[in-house]
This record gives C-alpha cells, sequence and structure tokens, in this order.
C-alpha cells in the first residue's frame, strides 16, 4: 500500500480566498492511501518545499499530491524537492485547483469547494498507482542545418557557427540574400539594404565553420532531436564551381532572354545568369528550362567562350546525406498574388500597377532602370502615383484576414522615395489603419507626411485604365466622400505569405502550419523560436509577417536555441512516451497513422513461444527521440497494447473512478 | 439542343427587338427555345425591395413551370436572370420557404432546372461553331460589350467573372467587329431608378455613353432591356438634361450576331431604336 | 452624440437587419469605404454606405430608415462583390428598404415605394408587368403627365408598347401568392 501525503496549497488569497484550504487538508486524510495532509500559504516558496521534503522523511512518504495551481507552472519545482527527499520526482501528481477552480468560481464557494474535493480525490487515485519512471539519454550530433539563405538563415547560421558548431547552409536559389537584399532602402532608417546584407552574405561564404549550399533543396528529413538524418538535392548547375571564375563572360554572351525573377520580371536576363552582381556565390547557373543546348541540344555558345572550361552541360542532380543535431526554418516569404483575386485593380493586365517589391527595383541603382523611377508600360517618369495598401491583407473576402505588418512602413518609404525621386510628383496613400509599431516608425510616417505624401483613408474600390492615365476610385472615408484619381502608377502594397513550398516542407519535417500556411510555433508568447518538434527551430517570417529587426532577432534566438542545444554531449530526453506491449500489439499499426511525430516504426521480431517453432511478427516500436507524449496512439490501439508512461490507461481510468463513482 | 425560354416582361413590349433576335438567331443556330407556358413577372427589384417572400415565390412559380417542362432555361434579360438564380439560392438555403411557396402554389418545387443567360446559352455554343456561321463580317466596326451588373453580379450568380467579364467580347469578335477595353463594362446604368430617381440614373448612363465613346467605340453591345432602354430609348431624355449630344446605338448581341449571320436587320428590330444604328453600320458598309 | 445616453442604440434593430439580410456579422466591418468607393450613385445620397454600416452597428435606427441612401441604391451588387469583410451590403440596403416600409418612413423614398406598390400591383392583377399601364398610373399619380409623353409616342409608333395586358392563367395562383405574403407580413 502506497503512503501518500497530500500538501494543499492557498496561494495566498488566490486559492484561499476561495476555497477552504484546511477543510480541504482535513477531507483528503480520509482519502485511501493518504496517511499525511496539510496546507500551506505557499507551498511552491522555499519552507513549503521544505515542508515537502521534511514530511516524506518524517512519515515515510512514497507519493506526494500537490494540490495547487497550474503543472506548467511548478511541477518541475515539485519534482525537484522530492528528488532532494530521495523520491523518485515523477512520484508527484498535482492538482489544480488555481486555474480550474478558484480562479473560475470565485463567486459559488461551496460549489468550488466540492469541486476541488473532487480533484483531489482525481490526484490522490492516480497517485497511488504512480510508477518510478528515468528519463532516456540520447547522443547529440555537434551540426545544424539553416533552411533558406535569407536574413534569417543566413543570421542563425552566423551565429550557431561564431559559436564553434559546423552550420549546414541550404538555399534553393542560386544566391543566398533572399528578399532583403532584393530591397533598395530599409525603413526608417533609409539605410541601403544591399550595403547592409551583402557583407553578410560574404561572411557566410567565407566562414571556415559553415557549408554554403545553393541550388539546393533539402528532400527529407527523418530521425529525432539530436539525431536528425537530412537528404540534400544539390541541382545541376551545369557550370562547374571549382573551374568557373565568375568572369562573367558566359553571361554576356548567351543568346536567350528570360524576364528575370530578381527584378520582379521588369528586367531580362541571360539563361546561364547570376541573379545579381553581387550574388554569393558570384559563379553562374544554367537555367536548364530555357537554355537552348540543354532544351534543342543546339548552340553551346557559352561553352564556347569560357576561358576556363567550366561549363559541363551533362553535369546531374546530386543527391547526398547528412547527419545533424538541430535544424533551423528559415524559409522566408512570398508575396500575395494579387492578380488572380483582385480583379477590381485589373487582374495584372495594366503594366503601370505594380507591387511594392517591384517598385523596389524600380528605385533600386542596380535594379533594371537603373534607379529611375519609370512606368514599365512606356518608360515615362510617373508625375502621380498613388499607393494602396492592403492588398492581399485584413481581406477576408480573399482569404487573407491577417495584417502583414512591414506594408504600411514599406509604403511610407517609397512614398518618400517618389517625393525625393521625382519633383513636383503627387503621391497618394490609401490605407485603412497606419500601423507603424516599432522603433522610430511612426516618426518616420509623421516625416513622410511632412513631406506632402497624402494619406487618404480608405480603400479603393476600382483602378482602370483610361487612355495613358490610371483612373483610381477609392474613398475618403474622414470626409465621407468618394474620391477619384487619375493616376500614372500605382503601387500596391501586396500582402506577406509563406514562401512557395513552405508547405512542403512543413509536412517534410513534420512541423505543422498555421491556419495561413506559416509555421506553428510551439507557444506564441513564450516559446516563439521552437517548433513542438524538438531540435526544430523557426527564425524569421516563415514563422509570420515580420521586419527585419524582427527577424534578425528571431534568427539569434533560433541560433541561441541551437547552441544550447548542440553544445550538450548528452539530450536528457522526456520519460512520458507511448510504450507497446509486444505481446499484446497485433501490427496492425493505426497508431503509426495517427502519430502526429513520426514516432512509431514497424519493426519485425521474432516470437519465440514455448513448444512452437519461431516466428517472425510485425509489431510497432516507438522512438522515444521523436515521441512527444502526445498520447494519440493509446488512443487509435485497438488491441489496448500502447501506454503513456505517466498517464497509463491504468491510471487514467483510476481517475475517473475517483471523479465519478 | 431544347431549352425552355423565358423572355421576361419587357421582352413583350419596350424590348420586343431583343425577343424577335434571340428567337431568330436562336433558331438560325438550331437552337430550339420553348417558351414556359403561362410563365409569369419576376418580381424585378420591386418585389425583393418591396417583400422578401415574393422575391422569391414570384421567380419560384417559374422555376416551378420550367421543371415542369422538364427542361433547363435560358433567360435573355440580366434583371430577370438574376432574380431567377437569386431565388434559386434563397430556396436552396431555406427549405421551409421552399415548402411554403410549393404548399401556396398547390406544386413541388424540385430545384432542378439550371438557369442559363441567353449569353451563356449562345456562347456554349462554341465560338468556332459561330464564327463558322459569320457571312457578313462586322469589320471595321468597334463596339464596347456592356455587361452591367446584374448579369455579372454577385459572384456566384453572375455568369461571368464580376470584374473583367469577356464572354460578349470574345462573341462579339467573331462577327470581326472590334472589342475595345474599357473601365465601365461593368458598371451600373442606373436602369432601376429612371423612375425613382431620374437625375442619379441619367447621370450614370452619361457616364456610361462618355466612357465608352472616349474608348472609341461606335457602339455599346449589351445583354439587358434595362440597360438598352435607359443608354438608347432615354439618350435623347440624357442628352437634354446634360447638354451632351452622343448619339450612341445600343444593341442586343443577338441583333449584332444576327446581323453578322446575314439576317434580315428589319427582323432583328433594328428598325425600332431610338437612336437609328445605321449610321454606325455604316463602317461596315451600310 | 452621448454614447449610450438618450440616443440609445438600439441592438435589437442591428440584430433584426442582421438576420432579415442573412448576414453572419456587421461587427467586422473596419469602416475602409470600399463599399462607397465603388457605389455608383453615392452622389445622390446623404448617408454614404458605409455610413450606414457604422449607424446600423450602432443601432441608429431613425437615421438609417430615414436616410435618402436606401432610396437611391440601385441594388448593383458591386458593394457586396468587393467587400473585405463578406458583408453584402445591397443585401441589407434591400433588408433597409423592406423594414423603412413596413414601418412607414418612406419619406425621402416616395417615388420609388410608389413606383414598387405600382409595379407589384400590376403583377399582381395581370401576372406579368403591363409596361404601358404602369408608367401611365404612375405619372398620374404623380401629377407629372407628360414626363414621358414624347418617348411614348415614339415607342408607340415602334410598336413598343401595347395597349392591353396579357393575362397568364396563373394569375390565381399569383393572388395565393401574393395573400401569404400579406399573411406573413402580419405574422
Amino acid at each position: 500500500m502506497p503512503r501518500i501525503g497530500v500538501f494543499v496549497c492557498w496561494c495566498g488569497s488566490n486559492i484561499g480566498g476561495v476555497l477552504d484550504c484546511p477543510e480541504l487538508a482535513r477531507v483528503a486524510g480520509s482519502f485511501p492511501g493518504v496517511v499525511f495532509s496539510t496546507d500551506y500559504k505557499y507551498v511552491c516558496s522555499d519552507p513549503g518545499q521544505n515542508l515537502i521534503v521534511e514530511s516524506i522523511r518524517k512519515h515515510g512518504l512514497d507519493r506526494v499530491v500537490v494540490a495547487s495551481c497550474s503543472p506548467r507552472l511548478h511541477e518541475e519545482t515539485f519534482r525537484q524537492a522530492l528528488r532532494r527527499a530521495g523520491l523518485n520526482p515523477y512520484f508527484l501528481e498535482m492538482a489544480n485547483l488555481r486555474e480550474h477552480c478558484s480562479w473560475v468560481h470565485p463567486d459559488a464557494q461551496e460549489a468550488a469547494q466540492r469541486k476541488a474535493i473532487d480533484l483531489v480525490r482525481r490526484a490522490v487515485a492516480k497517485a497511488a498507482l504512480l510508477e518510478p519512471l528515468s528519463p532516456g539519454r540520447i547522443p547529440v550530433i555537434k551540426r545544424c542545418l539553416v533552411i533558406g539563405g535569407g536574413i534569417a538563415g543566413i543570421q542563425a547560421a552566423l551565429d550557431v557557427a561564431d559559436a564553434g558548431l559546423e552550420v549546414l547552409l541550404v538555399e534553393r536559389e542560386p544566391t543566398i540574400g533572399g528578399n532583403m537584399v532584393k530591397l533598395d532602402k530599409t525603413f526608417p532608417t533609409l539605410d541601403c539594404s544591399a550595403c547592409i546584407s551583402t557583407p553578410k552574405m560574404v561572411a557566410v561564404a567565407q566562414h571556415p565553420g559553415i557549408k554554403l549550399y545553393t541550388y539546393a533543396e533539402v528532400e527529407e528529413v527523418s530521425g529525432y532531436i539530436g539525431n536528425f538524418k537530412v537528404r540534400i538535392r544539390q541541382k545541376a548547375r551545369y557550370v562547374d564551381h571549382s573551374k568557373c571564375t565568375g568572369c562573367g563572360t558566359c553571361w554576356t554572351k548567351c543568346p536567350t532572354s528570360v524576364p528575370d525573377e530578381f527584378n520582379m520580371g521588369l528586367g531580362e536576363r541571360a539563361a546561364i545568369y547570376i541573379p545579381f552582381p553581387q550574388a554569393v556565390p558570384n559563379k553562374p547557373v544554367i537555367d536548364a528550362a530555357h537554355c537552348r543546348q540543354l532544351i534543342k541540344g543546339k548552340c553551346g555558345i557559352c561553352a564556347k567562350h569560357c576561358p576556363a572550361e567550366a561549363i559541363d552541360y551533362k553535369q546531374r542532380d546530386e543527391v547526398f546525406e547528412v547527419e545533424v543535431g538541430a535544424i533551423v526554418v528559415a524559409t522566408g516569404f512570398g508575396l500575395f498574388q494579387w492578380e488572380k483575386v483582385y480583379g477590381e485593380y485589373g487582374y495584372g493586365r495594366y503594366p503601370d500597377v505594380i507591387t511594392g517589391l517591384a517598385f523596389e527595383r524600380l528605385v533600386n541603382a542596380a535594379g533594371p532602370t537603373g534607379g529611375k523611377i519609370q512606368r514599365p508600360s512606356d518608360g515615362k517618369e510617373p508625375k502621380t502615383v498613388v499607393f494602396i495598401q492592403c492588398v492581399g491583407s485584413r481581406d477576408e473576402a480573399k482569404g487573407k484576414e491577417y495584417c502583414s505588418r512591414v506594408c504600411c512602413m514599406y509604403t511610407a518609404k517609397h512614398a518618400h522615395q517618389v517625393l525625393e525621386k521625382i519633383p513636383g510628383a503627387q503621391v497618394y496613400v490609401f490605407y485603412i489603419d497606419v500601423r507603424t509599431f516599432g522603433k522610430g516608425y511612426e516618426e518616420f510616417y509623421r516625416r513622410v507626411q511632412d513631406e506632402g505624401a497624402v494619406y487618404i483613408r480608405g480603400r479603393v474600390s476600382k483602378v482602370y485604365q483610361d487612355g495613358t492615365k490610371l483612373i483610381v476610385r477609392g474613398a475618403d472615408t474622414l470626409l465621407g466622400e468618394p474620391v477619384e484619381i487619375a493616376a500614372d502608377m500605382v503601387v500596391l502594397a501586396t500582402g506577406v505569405v509563406p514562401s512557395a513550398g513552405a508547405q512542403d516542407v512543413a509536412r517534410m519535417i513534420g512541423v505543422s502550419v498555421d491556419k495561413d500556411g506559416f509555421f506553428q510555433e510551439a507557444h506564441p508568447k513564450l516559446r516563439p523560436v521552437e517548433t513542438h518538434t524538438g531540435g526544430i527551430f523557426l527564425a524569421g517570417a516563415c514563422q509570420g509577417p515580420k521586419d527585419i529587426p524582427d527577424t534578425v532577432s528571431q534568427a539569434s534566438g533560433a541560433g541561441g536555441k541551437v547552441c544550447a542545444l548542440l553544445l550538450k554531449d548528452e539530450l536528457e530526453t522526456s520519460p512520458m512516451v507511448a510504450r507497446v506491449n509486444e505481446a499484446l500489439c497485433t501490427g496492425c499499426l493505426a497508431c503509426r497513422e495517427v502519430c502526429p511525430y513520426r514516432a512509431i516504426q514497424a519493426v519485425t521480431i521474432t516470437e519465440r513461444l514455448p513448444g512452437q517453432p519461431p516466428r517472425e511478427r510485425v509489431v510497432a516500436r516507438v522512438t522515444e527521440g521523436l515521441c512527444q507524449g502526445c498520447g494519440s496512439c493509446t488512443v487509435a490501439c485497438r488491441a489496448g497494447a500502447v501506454d503513456l508512461k505517466g498517464f497509463t490507461n491504468e491510471q487514467l481510468l483510476a481517475e475517473v473512478d475517483a471523479l465519478c463513482l | 439542343m431544347r431549352i425552355g425560354y423565358y423572355p421576361g416582361c419587357s421582352l413583350q413590349s419596350s424590348a420586343r427587338e431583343y425577343d424577335l433576335a434571340a428567337r431568330l438567331v436562336a433558331r438560325h443556330l438550331g437552337v430550339q427555345l420553348v417558351d414556359i407556358p403561362d410563365w409569369n413577372c419576376c418580381g424585378a427589384s420591386a418585389a425583393h425591395s418591396t417583400d422578401p417572400f415574393l422575391a422569391v415565390a414570384l421567380p419560384a412559380r417559374n422555376l416551378v413551370l420550367a421543371s415542369e417542362m422538364g427542361l433547363d432555361i435560358t433567360v435573355p434579360c440580366a434583371a430577370c436572370y438574376h432574380r431567377l438564380r437569386m431565388a434559386q439560392r434563397e430556396l436552396a438555403h431555406d427549405r421551409d420557404l421552399g415548402r411554403k411557396v410549393a404548399e401556396v402554389l398547390g406544386r413541388p418545387y424540385r430545384g432542378t432546372v439550371r438557369i442559363y443567360s441567353l449569353l451563356e446559352t449562345i456562347t456554349g455554343i462554341g465560338l468556332e461553331q459561330l464564327a463558322a456561321q459569320i457571312v457578313r463580317p462586322l469589320k471595321g466596326l468597334r463596339v464596347a460589350c456592356y455587361y452591367g451588373c446584374l448579369l455579372v453580379r454577385p459572384p456566384g450568380i453572375g455568369c461571368d467573372d464580376p470584374e473583367n467579364p469577356e464572354s460578349m467580347d470574345r462573341l462579339i469578335e467573331t462577327t470581326k467587329a472590334e472589342t475595345v477595353s474599357w473601365g465601365y463594362k461593368n458598371e451600373c446604368c442606373g436602369g432601376a431608378l429612371v423612375f425613382g430617381a431620374r437625375e442619379a440614373a441619367f447621370r450614370l448612363a452619361r457616364d456610361i455613353l462618355r466612357n465608352a465613346t472616349g474608348a472609341g467605340a461606335h457602339a455599346i453591345v449589351c445583354a439587358c432591356p434595362l440597360c438598352q432602354s435607359n443608354l438608347d430609348l432615354r439618350q435623347g431624355q440624357v442628352n437634354k438634361m446634360f447638354g451632351t449630344n452622343f448619339a450612341v446605338p445600343i444593341f442586343y448581341f443577338p441583333q449584332l450576331l444576327g446581323l453578322a449571320m446575314g439576317l434580315n436587320p428589319r427582323d432583328l428590330g433594328l428598325t425600332t431604336h431610338f437612336v437609328d444604328p445605321q449610321r454606325a453600320l455604316k463602317v461596315v458598309g451600310g | 452624440m452621448l454614447l449610450g445616453g438618450k440616443d440609445k442604440p438600439d441592438p435589437a434593430f442591428l440584430e433584426a437587419v442582421v438576420r432579415a439580410s442573412g448576414q453572419k456579422t456587421l461587427a467586422h466591418c473596419y469602416q475602409c469605404g470600399k463599399c462607397t468607393a465603388g457605389c455608383p450613385t453615392t452622389f445622390a445620397m446623404d448617408y454614404k454606405p458605409n455610413q450606414i454600416i457604422r449607424m446600423l452597428q450602432l443601432g441608429r435606427k431613425e437615421e438609417v430608415l430615414g436616410s435618402r441612401t436606401i432610396w437611391v441604391c440601385t441594388a448593383c451588387f458591386t458593394c457586396s462583390t468587393r467587400c473585405p469583410c463578406n458583408i453584402d451590403v445591397a443585401q441589407v440596403m434591400d433588408s433597409l428598404r423592406v423594414i423603412a416600409r413596413r414601418e412607414g418612413k418612406t419619406r425621402l423614398g416616395k417615388d420609388v415605394v410608389l413606383f414598387n406598390d405600382l409595379f407589384l400591383l400590376s403583377v399582381r392583377r395581370n401576372g406579368r408587368v403591363f409596361e404601358s399601364g404602369l408608367v401611365l398610373s404612375f405619372n398620374l399619380r404623380r401629377k407629372t403627365f407628360f414626363r414621358d409623353a414624347e418617348l411614348g409616342k415614339f415607342m408607340f409608333a415602334r410598336g413598343k408598347l401595347r395597349f392591353t395586358p396579357d393575362r397568364p392563367r396563373g394569375v390565381r395562383e399569383l393572388a395565393r401568392l401574393f395573400a401569404r405574403a400579406e399573411e406573413r407580413v402580419e405574422e
């Protein structure tokens, strides 16, 4: 028979103000197995913990029930107390009298008291059946994978590598730099985006601890915290980078030209190209979809002109595997595809209606116009420019309910740039609310208004082409009037969405995404960098729309988390994981189907029953490093062969009985 | 092809030429239009602004009659098309309402009839097939295809994209006439307000005429008797109110199609317009 | 305006409009004004469409029902098509017209109501709208006898006006529908 001790906490007046704690302790004393019960003002305090330790020793307790607050808050505290007293820390059970009772029933004291008694009875019933548990230990591979080479991935890679750990940075584009390096200036300080991001790109390339894989994709991830196996595909570049000197002869000779993605289609590039002059690595790839030699087998001009003989049309994709201990996901963002749903703005058929990112390229000195703001249709300088905010943000009807966070500020910056570069320009900004949450942001918005940008509070209902003008029909809701502007150019503040393919990455690494497709953090406030899968961390806009400072902060946070993990030699795993009783398991693998962490594998065992020949049989087995203890498998198991340690079926049924019988 | 035909009230009087042209072109193309026997008014905006039950019950009776015929239906008038579709949607959402209507009518409402606009029915024949019928190409004629409101809105009820409808443009292009791209193809003509708030209605008509001519159109093509009457019959009144001098012929799309197929202009009702289309048609040689 | 004072909002009115127009909620409207920006007849309105929605949120029944706005709405559905908050503004306007009429608050919409009534009367009697009769009786009641006389002559000459209504046999069934509609109003 176990010897259970019950400790009822007042939590000052939080519990004590509603419940009669001494009475609760008295009643608990009568429950089966309870040999000692008491109440105390703050059980979590030092004297409170000492009370537990001393009582264990004095009364020979071997199970402890603390009736106080949520286990989320102090379970670990009390486990340590048990450990100090020489008990297995998992001989602890908690009853949540605060969040589950006193806080929610302050006006029904009598009923609350009855409920509290039930809660304690339940905890005592379970405590009687607790088993000693001990955490497992797993080794840690001291190497980190970073998926995505935008500013988030770059920052995380640098931080981890600077701590002396090995980093693999995988980027699917031919260069790192991501979206940030496309930007012209950054708000609110107006420093040049390329000037502050290209040195970081170079630092990545030169860092001895970072292995950079551009034009490569992660294809498969298996394993668990500390021990991931990753398969990476290096796409064929058709250029041998060990020979290539990046001299640039090839792309000047290439006869093909295609719309340039880096310049948002506003310029053109060759089929063999580097995305922009400061690309890292500064060596070209061949775009196989457009190369004449690769499509038709006729051309070969680049190979003919290459002085280093680096062109290799026969190059194939290479696939290789690496082991890493931690993964940082930094897949970034893409732009909302406004052309598909904003018919009222022309479905993209008016050339002078452009996105904010296209505007960045137009105004950039390294962009297709050399930094002159010109209309894509006729190359003329626009005199009247209209900015429309919240295109694909805060628009339930277009399927995007959230605020993209950065558009108010980048639009203000664009307004400033038009007014700075085009003398006598008229700038109108249609907005619903201007959100300037960051340091120096509101001041910048004020400054742009001082410079002459006219802010109009209202959404635009329609844009249509009338001759060379774009007629913009909006409303000034502050005046209560519709307004119409004949504009030369319209810039849409298109919202931020997860980058293309982010969903596939999520599926591949077994991390969930939110309703908008952004990666789901473990806790929106207290664990914004972790995911629900141990060892996988998030950085930047893949987790939600963010500006550069927030992205960099989160990336450094992720880097710190990775270091904290990888600087250990071994990991302690939670003992509260599922366990399969192989004798009962029928091998149906329903558990594997429902497991959200892919922690269950099918294994073949050889069964030797007395008097029968040995027989091979498939059973389920739990990989403890992956199991997060959610319990889905125990529900799915029809044979009752799976149990969750710390929450066994027997323990749960005892709790139910204690509550219901 | 056989399909039920719901002409609607206007096509019996003020929009007679739409009815003439629709029937003639349909026959020419081998589409048999079968009138819904004993059809009644859809209730138009008068019903839905006055009584939500009537707004559904009046169109519902026509749907019941059509289902008794065992045919899907085609509707030339954009407003009728809109009311019939809206009623059908309402009845699908609210089964109770359907039972009440059936109870009063004494016949069951099934909700199985498919409602098409005449524009859909004709374009559904296939642009290539239609192009093959063109014997008198309208080369040189520039028209603005005008969809208005109720043919395309609200989304899910209308028969084309609400913001950039193009089916009529594609259809008219089979006649070799040129269609202009313009900003008012889905703006409201104000026809519903001709009696309730005339000045407002005429202002909308003026803006449409101005935008179409500004885009270089010789004529406007439409698929709605209310739009046509507000833009054509009342063009003189519009000119008088605003001191303008528009003379823009307003065609119904089957009229233009019929003309290009070599049908007789008089039979297509081209002689009953307020703005004589002959002048515009001179650009294609009379 | 003193919110919560003597101009106490009428939440029951908001609820009635939400229900009648089949909306989930009007609470999501954040006053972006896209409805107003696209509306073809704002120039003739006393309150703009977004202001009507705002007044509904605050339950300001008298102003809403007494507005000219609801009578110059053409029900073109531009607002409903573009509303980012999925509010079917046109349907809301429809419900407001119905309620205003039932409560006799039609001072600024006399012509619209007169026309609609005569229209429905024509449908009730004839099953279909008898256009010439309708226009004639409308202009008689408004004492604008000659307003469309010229146009009438033109239409008559082109065979676009008829002298007698065309009566479907189903008029009796329609009479039952009209009677049922009246019962429902009384309910």
